[in-house]
């Protein structure tokens, strides 16, 4: 542990020998496209397959009516909703499957595709999720019998009476509406999966992109059971995966519909999304209009919040979420502050858009929440007239309050905000920036310094409040070692380039003191992993990452007994460190492990297993709190309204650290996803639904260019409950960079009263708020 | 409808029997079962599907099989014999953590290649411009550039800088 190891998994990816889902070719494989809807709302009138079935290649077309006689048309959601597969007479959003083409090559599928002839009667579709709410809007969800609205459900948390009393009361209350608009994962591989269903042996084999492959299989056979498909019969691979970020934990309708024709033909059937598909129909992420409210004193001591949220979910609630949790964790909202009084409440809506969201490196809507609390902390700042640090500061929970429960029910394991952003802002010579900022805008330049301080919640999680689908969201490990002093571990998660073959390595070392290198990680085939929930929502080190700890001291306690046996002394007589045991006072009386290892398999001790294997379960007693503390400083060009981030530190304390490096590259990766939607990133729809920016020609995905060189660093507050100190880092990033730059960019429009503007902040933006206030 | 064509692909020659539409990202992937090269976008904008043809970079989902013909390819595969040793560039992104998910990597080093080439010793700005159409969406790209530099340093004879990551 804390070794910058470099990772034994990219021997095969720097030499291109990755084995992605879209390499994957099987003897007999058909082909799969899909043919979407070009209305974002309209009835079917006719599928007319006649000159699709025509195409040399093509061998089947399928409808929501083919799979309408199996009940598989309608499939369920993670929350309870329920999803087209293929529809048989409405479409809900631009888009949406149609109807599926299987072809022998994938040049004769696209043709069969461009050959089918659908006709549409297009009907007024909702966009707005404000008029969605009117009482007069057209009924969406007409399938579900006696709906007479489009209302989905409300949610709230906190004390609804104690916050008004307190808001009523306050000197200052402050008050911002945000949209944090539509995004897409955009991982640059695109989602797909191969099905492979064998007759002879009644069994199928799903190669998919899918970051939870065992609650997919699980979902497998609870949805076709019912055609033969029992859980035994059914194998989910996940092998290399190209970027997952959330984007690959839903079961979309292309992997429905690909297992379907599977089990009908009997061959293996290939669909892989291209671009434009994965941008325009996959789960969007975000979409929450929120209006943030904060009081205060005139001092600037923090008394109590208020949102209120209208989620737009799209046509159907494909959330995922653990199923108690409709606004995933939105309650973390009060941040890192200590005041005991909100009041949260969601309204989620239906409108003709593709369904979601998909929890997209957010840790469950966490990103939603901190983009609130930070802003409209921000805003509290200007309002009393301090220093955004110094508001903070004076607010913060302190160290010694933890472990801390905040007004929504948390219990905030450990943390050191005040350290947090004492270090970044020495790390910037905050102060130098701050004298600086006065002497540009004397002279009328736009210079602004934006901090996030976020508080995370990651590590889904105990068993008592979480589950996905009723599944527990416990991880697990299973260790085996050879005889010859070599490991193999499986886990229930799965990496999307997280390093889980080299991190996992680290953790067993340290604890059996085994080399990383001589430990094998395999994560992903439902067939030999152990039972897992998958890897999203940074849960993997601190449920994963604990199990392979706890795992691996079931095996030192193993090794003890064998030593004592070996060295003819009783266990107490015995000391460990990394890789022997040894006598105590008698250091060169000793046993190494892999001594031991082999003793297990050639010399046990009469009335113990052979063998050197363990596994865990883990259920964590309490998700982790990572937390951190961000600063960007940003440059405003007056004429062109251009955005420079002149500098961005980011100081993250995510406990005790694996390995510095991929910690760092987690920071870096999440950091650049975080300026994404700050600046560049929005899904755009126009009023009758159509996507204006569906490919990435205009869907902006940061290069090497708009990504700023980043400056990391950390502190380090262990978990006091986690196994070995860690608490998960992947999301931190994402979470507390938008808030920075956004609040950067507001700051330095301040002084034209400018006091908020929502992401992405792009330079018409800025200008457009300029020309408001008269500078234009 | 068939053409015949002569691609020599990573010192190999091959006569191959395509369509005239046929990609030659498809070409590579699926005919000659090269799956290094990867397909990330259907507008040119991502730089997975980047290989050399006649040692220029080029993007391979933007080009046709048959404009292929008579000229030479190189691969990821090509860039070192399979099990090394490897390239300073695929050394250089193991050592410097230049990947995570890998599905951008092989495009990324192919572009690396091509301007390092024409530039050896090029400034943070100028790798940062030259590879602006290669997307990767886990790294961040810092120590992507890290990589690239480290490598550049090594082909040219120099001692490489330390590959341990810097803090604040």
């Amino acid at each position: 542990m804390g070794h910058s190891l470099k990772r034994k998994e990219d021997a095969r990816f720097i030499q291109g020998k990755g084995h992605y889902v879209d390499d994957v070719k099987l003897p007999g494989m058909l082909y799969m496209d899909i043919v979407r809807s070009p209305y974002a709302y309209a009835k079917i009138k006719e599928i007319d397959i006649s000159e699709a079935m025509k195409v040399p290649g093509v061998v089947a077309v399928v409808s929501g009516r083919d799979l309408e006689k199996y009940n598989l048309h309608w499939m369920p959601t993670l929350m309870s909703d329920t999803q087209m597969v293929l529809p048989t007479d409405t479409v809900m959003y631009q888009s949406q499957e149609v109807c599926a083409v299987i072809a022998t090559t994938k040049y004769a599928a696209r043709d069969g595709r461009e050959a089918v002839r659908v006709s549409y009667e297009p009907m007024k579709p909702v966009i707005d999720p404000f008029k969605a709410m009117d009482p007069a809007a057209p009924v969406l969800r007409t399938d579900k019998p006696g709906k007479k609205d489009n209302h989905i459900w409300h949610w709230a948390a906190g004390d609804k009476e104690k916050t008004e009393e307190v808001f009523s009361k306050a000197d200052i209350v402050v008050k911002e509406q945000m949209h944090i608009p539509r995004i897409h994962v955009a991982s640059i591989e695109t989602c797909g999966c191969v099905a492979d269903y064998d007759k002879v042996n009644n069994h199928l084999t799903m190669y998919m992109t899918t970051q939870a492959p065992h609650a997919i299989r699980t979902v497998i056979a609870l949805v076709a059971g019912h055609v033969g498909l029992t859980e035994e019969k059914v194998r989910v691979i996940a092998p290399d995966i190209g970027g997952g970020f959330g984007g690959k934990v839903p079961v979309y309708p292309g992997y429905v519909i690909a297992i379907a024709v599977s089990f009908l033909v009997g061959k293996p059937v290939k669909w892989v999304e291209d671009r434009s598909e994965n941008l325009q129909a996959d789960s969007f992420a975000r979409d929450y209009h929120i209006t943030a409210e904060m009081a205060g004193t005139k001092d600037g001591k923090i008394l109590g919040t208020r949102f209120k949220i209208l989620a737009d979910h799209g046509y159907t609630d494909a959330s995922a979420n653990p199923s108690k949790f409709p606004t995933g964790m939105f309650s973390i909202a009060t941040g890192s502050y200590d005041y005991d009084t909100t009041y949260m409440e969601c309204d989620a809506i239906y409108t003709n858009k593709p369904p979601g969201g998909v929890a997209y490196r957010c840790s469950f809507r966490v990103t939603e929440a901190v983009h609130a609390i930070e802003r409209i902390t921000d805003r509290f700042a200007l309002e009393v007239g301090k220093d955004p640090a110094d508001l903070r500061m004076q607010n913060f929970i302190k160290k010694e309050q933890f472990p801390w429960k905040s007004p929504t029910g948390w219990i905030y394991d450990s943390g050191d905000y005040h350290a947090g952003l004492e270090k970044a802002m020495e790390a910037l010579n905050y102060n130098d920036l701050r004298r600086e900022q006065a002497e540009k805008r004397a002279k009328g330049e736009l210079m602004g310094i934006g901090i996030s301080t976020f508080t995370e919640i990651v590590g889904a999680g105990p068993s008592k409040d979480f589950d996905i689908l009723g599944i527990k969201m416990f991880d697990s490990a299973e260790i085996r070692v050879h005889p010859t002093g070599k490991a193999i571990a499986r886990f229930g998660t799965k990496s999307q380039g997280q390093g889980h073959e080299t991190t996992y390595a680290q953790i067993i070392a340290e604890e059996l003191g085994l080399p990383a290198e001589n430990i094998a990680i395999e994560e992903g085939d439902t067939d030999t992993a152990p039972y897992g929930l998958g890897t999203y929502a940074s849960r993997s080190t601190p449920t994963a990452g604990a199990a392979a700890a706890m795992a691996a001291r079931k095996l030192r306690d193993k090794a003890r007994k064998i030593a004592a046996y070996l060295l003819e002394v009783s266990e107490d007589d015995l000391e460990w460190e990394p890789g022997k045991f040894f006598v105590k006072g008698a250091p060169e009386k000793a046993k190494t492990i892999q001594e031991i290892v082999f003793a297990a398999y050639t010399n046990h001790p009469q009335g113990m297993e052979a063998g050197f294997e363990a596994t865990h379960y883990y259920d964590p007693p309490n998700l982790t709190f990572p937390s951190g503390a961000y600063i960007c400083v940003v440059d405003l060009d007056k004429e062109t309204c251009e955005i420079k981030v002149r500098r961005f530190v980011a100081i993250d304390d995510c406990g005790n650290i694996i390995n510095p490096m991929i910690v760092q590259g987690q920071v870096h990766g999440g950091l650049t996803q975080g300026i994404a939607p700050a600046m560049y990133e929005e899904l755009i729809y126009d009023e009758q639904g159509n996507i204006l920016n569906g490919t990435f020609m205009d869907y902006l995905v940061p290069t090497a260019v708009e990504s700023p060189k980043w400056e990391t660093g950390h502190t380090v507050t262990p978990s006091p409950h986690h196994p070995i100190g860690a608490k998960g880092v992947g999301e931190s990033p994402t979470v507390g960079a938008p808030p920075a730059i956004a609040n950067a960019i507001v700051d330095a429009l301040a002084p034209y009263g400018i006091t908020h503007l929502d992401i992405p902040i792009t330079p018409y933006k800025i200008f457009k708020a300029l020309k408001e206030k008269g500078v234009f | 409808m068939t053409k015949n064509i002569n691609v020599t692909v990573n010192g190999t020659q091959h006569t191959l029997e395509v369509e005239p539409r046929l990609l030659l990202v498809h070409m590579i992937r699926e005919v000659l079962n090269m799956t290094g090269t990867h397909i990330g976008c259907d507008t040119s904008s991502c730089g997975a599907c980047t290989i050399l043809l006649d040692g220029k970079s080029i993007k391979s989902c933007t080009v046709l099989a048959v404009q292929a013909n008579g000229k030479s390819i190189t691969t990821i595969e090509g860039l070192a014999p399979e099990g090394g040793p490897l390239h300073p560039l695929q050394e250089g992104f193991k050592e410097n953590h230049g990947l995570h998910c890998g599905f951008c990597t092989p495009g990324m080093i192919m572009r690396a290649h091509e301007l390092l080439e024409n530039n050896p010793n090029p400034t943070e700005d100028e790798i940062r411009w030259g590879i602006a159409g290669n997307l990767c969406r886990c790294t961040g790209y810092n120590n992507i550039v890290k990589a690239i530099q480290w490598a550049g340093c090594k082909m040219r004879g120099e001692e490489t800088p330390s590959t341990e990551p810097e803090f604040v």
